[in-house]
């Protein structure tokens, strides 16, 4: 029988994951932003199943938030990405050292 | 085990594997699709747990536009991306050093934990059954009724997300002709054409 501890171990696994790969692709911001949504998903889970198994539903109105959250950043992490390639070329993090437009 | 416990597991190792490989994936629009995988199998796990709307939500938000602009993204820009992967043998072990440090530490927390006595008192907004009311209307009632607050808030952090995005990828470009009304409707006859009277016979 499936518990809650299962659905925790996965949304931990998903989040050492995430963790893992931020680490691992220091250079490519498109993969760490990539990195950090599953970060967030591996949250939701956790909170979809503590409301699940607990029955208390607050807990799906927040995953709800943070998806409205994680949706804006993702646009604007994204949009500030776009603007940085358009004015050096690269999307190298390092490359992110100077602090004019 | 039952049908649910099976797709659990399935779901399950699908996404652990789709994670991975969205993080350690060469080409970047392959990470893309790998994380679309990894979407789609979470919102599977949500609907084992009973949460319809949000796995709906799931399926639309992040895979129907987030991924959408992500997979946009990366297609648009022409980055070398072999270059940008360069570095990551020499980041391997300290990656998988902080991930087995971060396992512990989540192992640790995991081996001592459980439910507090009275945490089905302190519920704050006990699910309804089923059966009598379904998932997304007893969502809709809760997130109207309750969390209007947070709710408009949200509302505002997705607008000034759109406006934010807008201002910064907007550009002017001086080499594009634009129509400008108001320079179109401020325009008066007399600057506009001249009578020129033509005496017969002679032409211009």
């Amino acid at each position: 029988m499936v518990g809650l501890e299962h659905y925790l171990t996965v949304a931990a696994a998903l989040f050492v994951i995430g963790i893992f790969g931020l680490f691992l692709n220091r250079k490519n911001i498109i993969i760490i932003l990539m990195s950090i949504e599953m970060i967030l998903l591996s949250v939701n889970i956790n909170l979809v199943a503590f409301s699940s198994f607990l029955g208390d539903l607050t807990g799906q109105i927040f995953t709800m938030l943070v998806l409205t959250v994680a949706a804006a950043e993702a646009a604007i992490g994204l949009a500030i990405l776009v603007s940085f390639f358009r004015n050096r070329g690269t999307i190298d993090v390092e490359d992110v050292n100077v602090m004019k437009g | 085990m039952t049908v649910a416990d099976y797709a659990f597991y399935l779901f399950a190792i699908v996404m652990l594997v789709a994670g991975v490989f969205t993080v350690v994936s060469r080409n970047p629009v392959h990470s893309v699709l790998w994380l679309i995988v990894t979407f789609l199998t979470a919102s599977g796990l949500f609907v084992l747990l009973g949460a319809e709307f949000v796995a709906m939500l799931l399926v639309i938000v992040y895979v129907g536009a987030v991924m959408v602009l992500f997979l946009f993204v990366v297609m648009m820009l022409d980055v070398d991306f072999a270059e940008l992967k360069a570095g990551m043998a020499k980041y391997l072990p300290f990656a998988l050093l902080i991930g087995v440090v971060l396992l512990l530490q989540m192992g640790f927390a995991f081996g001592d934990w459980h439910a507090a006595e009275g945490a089905d008192a302190l519920r704050r907004s006990v699910t309804p059954d089923a059966a009598e009311v379904h998932n997304t209307a007893a969502l809709g009632q809760l997130m109207y009724d309750d969390y209007l607050m947070l709710f408009q808030l949200a509302g505002l952090i997705l607008l000034v997300a759109m406006i934010g995005a807008i201002v910064l990828t907007l550009r002017h470009r001086s080499d594009v002709k634009r129509q400008n009304v108001l320079k179109q409707m401020y325009r008066k006859p007399e600057e506009s054409f001249e009578m020129k009277d033509i005496k017969p016979g002679q032409g211009l």
